[in-house]
């Protein structure tokens, strides 16, 4: 029982510990983590990776708004209504925008479904010892058949 | 029906197939994508459309409705050093032609609209400032760099087109002969 008590309160401490991280985490974002989520609107690369004039500008705002005690949320927000969503590195999850997100995935999903129905197919016919060549069609008319045993004949030694 | 048994028929042909089309349908995007692109304005041609909003006050501003009077369309940012060094020949231009029917329509890109406004005050701007944020019509109009500037004659064609900063004694030359040949027509 005393092992109980003891094993709750410290799950409990180490979630607090946590929520309290993340909380902070989310509150107090970092400069690096944010210029690798956000475009340079000159050069369309992450700010990361950019020093243009207007990217170290967008890297200072940034630094300046963390400092005042935004969130990277709010910070994000404040630069998508200044430069429109272009300036986020990965594109929304709504709207005309999730098509970036589906399509890639579904694309992927279908074309494995469509490999994998073809070759379902391809291994039954093998199976079966279809090779592709076309069927037989009537059977050989007995008269033409015995011409053509003929004009083999006269080809055998 | 047909079509499944010559596609189960002939497996390495349907993804020969497959494969062509793929590649001739990235290369049809890739077509409309610089076609679509533009490539940027010819002099002698008609300008194009700009409607964007304003910095120097409230509202949005048609290229459009200045139609009948001779428009310098100057892109700019903030950040941008011949930007600052050719704001003041475009403000001393700006009044002087102002009577005769010139605008000088600023055009900020790729900035923020705070500092554009700072940049407004500092050198004293009093022509119309528009606000492309993400410098969304910097392609239609073929912008290769900050500063660029525009001559729109009376009828809506561009007549000059000046790429990097107006230099007293260089291209701004040109720029006002341009600016001088419009205004007489």
């Amino acid at each position: 029982m005393r092992f109980l008590v003891v094993f709750a309160l410290t799950g409990a401490m180490a979630l607090g510990l946590t929520a309290v991280g993340s909380a902070g985490a989310a509150s107090r974002p970092s400069a690096a983590e944010l210029e690798s989520e956000l475009v340079c609107v000159t050069c369309k690369t992450t700010l990361d990776e950019s020093n243009s004039p207007i990217a170290q500008r967008m890297k200072a705002y940034i630094r300046r708004r963390i400092a005042e005690g935004a969130s990277g949320k709010q910070i994000k927000d404040e630069l998508v209504a200044e430069f429109g969503e272009e300036v986020l590195a990965t594109p929304p999850t709504h709207g005309f925008d999730l098509l970036a997100w589906v399509l890639p995935i579904g694309g992927i999903g279908g074309g494995a479904v469509v490999l994998g129905g073809l070759a379902w197919v391809w291994s039954r016919r093998r199976d079966r010892g279809d090779t592709g060549a076309a069927p037989d069609t009537e059977p050989l008319d007995p008269e033409l058949e015995r011409r053509v045993d003929e004009a083999l004949a006269r080809f055998d030694p | 029906m047909a079509g499944v048994a010559w596609i189960t028929r002939s497996p390495k042909r349907t993804l020969q197939t497959v494969a062509v089309g793929v590649v001739l349908l990235l290369a049809g995007v890739l077509g409309w994508r610089i076609a679509s692109s533009g490539g940027g304005v010819q002099v002698r041609t008609p300008a194009p459309a700009l409607t964007l909003r304003r910095l120097d006050a409230p509202g949005s501003l048609s290229l459009a409705s200045l139609r009948g009077k001779v428009v310098a369309v100057n892109f700019w940012a903030s950040w941008c050093g011949p930007c600052r060094d050719e704001a003041p020949l475009l403000e001393q231009t700006w009044k002087a032609d102002r009577a005769k029917g010139l605008v000088v329509l600023g055009v900020d890109a790729n900035d923020f609209a705070g500092d554009a406004r700072r940049f407004m005050r500092a050198h004293g701007l009093t022509y119309p400032v528009l606000h492309d944020a993400h410098g969304s019509t910097l392609g239609h109009w073929g912008v290769p760099g900050l500063p660029t500037t525009f001559v729109v004659d009376r009828r809506g064609r561009v007549v000059a087109k000046v790429i990097g900063g107006l230099r007293v004694g260089g291209n701004a030359k040109t720029f006002t002969r341009e600016i001088a040949a419009a205004l007489e027509t």
